[in-house]
């Protein structure tokens, strides 16, 4: 049976696509079988994130509709041999996921995967509702800042009100938070919610924080996930994040202003 | 940052006390209504119309809160009747 992670947000642009390719690549690099699934039908982003957005044949809705087997649909990393990627369709109506569908294909998948990561589009509506309903886990990705962590807000009470946990009583989804965007410089001059700010706020288990950084950039740039860059900030705060989700116990680190010398602090900007 | 910037933000200080004091607010709000059965704004009109059959009141004169304790739920109603109506 596969653990079913849903990668949530609410509000759009915070990073869960980045969170998602990241997470399912840390995971698989670890010897799990992971597959990636993209609900944002009609906006579909995680091929190119992933960087096999020219491999893309049959995709979620075609499989959902029986026009293709799962296998014909599932795109094999190149990086990795455990990974595999369920693009998102393109162009169709996104009434496409239908629960039943998503339930079916996501019950296939179990039988021989260990983890399946759900990247939920923005918003509350349907294509977001169908990526939480059968997630065992959640990973709330909020950046440091009102909306964000209002619609995360939101997006936890509908966790807790509208997914199969929730509707058939069982135990309840499993929620982290993941700070994303995150620029400890401002935190220190007091402009931006500082993570026991947002941790108070939202009472949630905090899974990782990633730093602002211009890893992310470069990543989708060259469509591979930043947890693959092991040299920058972005990159190791992933990495991190993974371990803490597989249950090792490891301290947050980028938290804190980068030291600077003295008269690179009197001579800058 | 600079000499002058380090000066300068101490005077910037606290948007982010500002962004934390109104979520707190905001969530605890959005919190208790998600808690709110869903039929209680029905439930205020209706209540509503059937007092203004009898007595002229106005359209906010009745109020309807929902509370949740750990063992019970209280429905409290709310009506407030115009001076006029008492005579």
């Amino acid at each position: 049976m596969a653990r079913i992670i849903v990668i949530t947000s609410g509000k759009g642009g915070v990073g869960k696509t980045t969170t998602s390719a990241a997470l399912a690549m840390g995971l698989a690099q670890k010897g799990n079988r992971t597959a990636v699934v993209d609900f944002d039908v009609g906006l579909r982003n995680l091929d190119l994130i992933m960087g096999c957005e020219r491999r893309v044949v049959y995709d979620f809705v075609n499989v959902i509709n029986a026009e293709a087997t799962l296998n014909q649909a599932l795109i094999r990393d190149k990086r990795c041999d455990s990974l595999f990627i369920l693009p998102a369709s393109q162009t169709r109506d996104k009434d496409a996921l239908t629960k039943e569908g998503v339930g079916r294909v996501l019950e296939e998948m179990s039988q021989t995967f260990d983890f399946i990561v759900c990247d939920s589009p923005a918003g509350i509506e349907h294509g977001a509702t169908m990526a939480m309903y059968y997630a065992d886990d959640a990973v709330v990705v909020t950046n440091p800042e009102v909306s964000s962590v209002r619609d995360s807000d939101r997006m936890l009470g509908i966790l807790s009100s509208k997914s199969r946990r929730a509707e058939t009583n069982a135990e309840p989804i499993r929620e982290y938070l993941l700070l994303t965007r995150y620029s400890p410089e401002r935190v220190a001059t007091g402009e931006m919610l500082g993570v026991e700010d947002v941790q108070e706020i939202l009472s949630l288990d905090l899974l990782g924080v990633v730093p602002e950084s211009l890893a992310v950039l470069n990543a989708s740039n060259a469509g591979v996930p930043v947890i693959l860059d092991r040299e920058s900030d972005a990159g190791q705060a992933y990495g991190d994040m993974v371990s803490r989700y597989l249950g090792e116990q490891l301290p947050h680190r980028f938290l804190e202003v980068q030291r600077k010398g003295f008269f690179s602090r009197l001579f800058r900007g | 940052m600079g000499l002058l910037d380090y000066f300068r933000s101490s005077r910037h200080r606290g948007s982010a006390s500002v962004a934390k004091e109104r979520l707190q607010i905001l969530v605890a709000h959005d919190r208790a209504e998600r808690h709110r059965p869903s039929y209680l704004p029905k439930l205020q009109r209706e209540i509503l119309a059937v007092i203004r059959k009898y007595v002229e009141v106005d359209l906010n004169a009745v109020s309807v809160n929902y509370e949740q304790e750990d063992s019970r739920e209280i429905l409290e109603l709310n009506i407030v009747l115009p001076d006029a109506a008492r005579q």
